[in-house]
């Protein structure tokens, strides 16, 4: 998070583009593992939570923002925690009205949110010092980088561990699932294989990149 | 064995359904401090100690809600509770052992945003656990999360004499460590505990 700026900023496409890629909450920085853990075992779960971070990530550095001159520095990650709390049992009842199988597959990790660094991290280092509308559509952005983030994981459990996405059977009825994707251990093995995968490209890119800078040097 | 029995409550948060590697909670620190065994083992028992005041004062409050019927301010009360339970530890800590405040350091507010200490508190009210399983089931949870972070220390320390490809050093090589221990720990599920 170092390189955030301190001062005002545009609102330009790199505002929203950043929290998918470069500064991907989950698979860059490593941030609010838990429920991306945790909750990832079937597509729908891990789409119902990341829309709820979503939700909570984007209300809560609103008012944050909009208040950013009202709260006083001493007290202001206290604030940030109870206004993050506030949204987070709003979207507590909301999931427990539309669906309650839903909210009994998720369990405690709707309340969770409220521990999600992602969401206080964002309230500090970026919220507290912009204006509205830039905030937002960071946050936006974040939120979006970071339900991606759990689909990525819940699609690959899904599919390996039961066969199927969304509960749409994907392979054939011979196939033998790979219980363990779904259990504990197997949320551990499949982020491991996404961060492998992206630390691969990434270092393929740099290797491109120098060759490229090798061939311009020898060319003059 | 009863699965309300204080043994049970201990050794299901301890091993079967240990907090780190079988329900995800607390992977922040799990993943930020085990590099080191010291820091590991200071960090385990600063959260086991936050867990049991946290624990104490979840259960006060939980009564206090239930009584006055106003079971939707849990959160903002449990979460508050916390924050000020680590800072007055940390007070108390301070003024009474000194040695033992500078051995935890940074740690003791970073427990603030370690989510297996409201998960916790949380988990007690939901399974409606009396005043001695609360205590019972956060000391467990304690143990575990200790047990875990220490498991997870050493490993790493042997890592580092290993040879291993440049991609897969950092936060890749840890979890899939995790995976393994994880795998390892789902042996004790056949002490009798469901995943819950």
């Amino acid at each position: 998070m170092s390189v955030l700026p301190n001062k005002q900023e545009k609102v330009t496409l790199d505002t929203f583009m950043r929290g998918l890629w470069e500064e991907n909450p989950v698979f860059v920085m490593l941030l609010g593992l838990c429920p991306v853990l945790a909750v990832t075992n079937s597509t729908m779960n891990a789409i119902a939570m990341g829309l709820a971070t979503l939700f909570v990530l984007v209300a809560s550095s609103t008012l944050v923002s909009l208040l950013r001159k009202m709260i006083p520095k001493q007290v202001r990650i206290a604030t940030y925690i109870i206004i993050i709390a506030t949204f987070v049992t709003i979207v507590d009842y909301v999931i427990q009205a539309i669906s309650l199988d839903l909210y009994n597959a998720l369990g405690a990790f709707i309340q969770l949110i409220v521990a999600n660094c992602v969401i206080l991290g964002r309230a500090e280092a970026y919220a507290s010092k912009q204006k509205v509308g830039v905030s937002v559509i960071n946050a936006i952005g974040m939120g979006t980088g970071f339900t991606i983030a759990l689909l990525c994981l819940g699609t690959v459990r899904e599919l390996l561990g039961a066969g199927t996405i969304l509960g749409v059977q994907i392979f054939s009825s011979n196939f033998e699932p790979w219980v363990v994707m779904i259990l504990p251990p197997g949320g551990f093995f499949v982020l491991g294989a996404w961060l492998l995968l992206f630390d691969y490209l990434k270092q393929r890119k740099e290797q491109k990149l120098l060759n490229a800078e090798g061939a311009v040097a020898n060319g003059s | 064995m009863d699965p309300n029995s204080l043994t049970f409550i201990f050794l299901n948060a301890a091993l079967i359904n240990n907090f780190v590697l079988a329900l995800f909670l607390g992977l922040c620190p799990f993943l930020g401090v085990s590099a080191k065994k010291e820091t590991a083992w200071n960090m385990g028992l600063a959260t086991m100690f936050v867990m049991l005041v946290s624990s104490i004062s979840a259960y006060g409050i939980n009564w206090i809600l239930v009584k006055f019927e106003i079971e939707f301010l849990r959160l903002i009360c449990y979460i508050a509770v916390i924050a000020s339970a680590v800072q007055l530890v940390e007070m108390t800590v301070k003024k009474f052992s000194p040695a033992l405040f500078r051995a935890l350091g940074i740690f003791l507010p970073l427990i603030t945003t370690n989510c297996a200490i409201l998960g916790l508190a949380l988990f007690q009210t939901f399974r409606e656990y009396d005043f001695f399983q609360s205590l019972a089931f956060s000391t467990g949870a304690g143990v575990g999360f200790t047990i875990a972070l220490m498991l997870m220390a050493g490993l790493r320390e042997k890592l580092e004499l290993a040879k291993l490809p440049t991609v897969s050093q950092g936060a890749a090589m840890g979890l899939m460590l995790a995976g393994l221990l994880s795998l390892a720990f789902m042996g004790f599920a056949g002490l009798g505990g469901s995943h819950a």
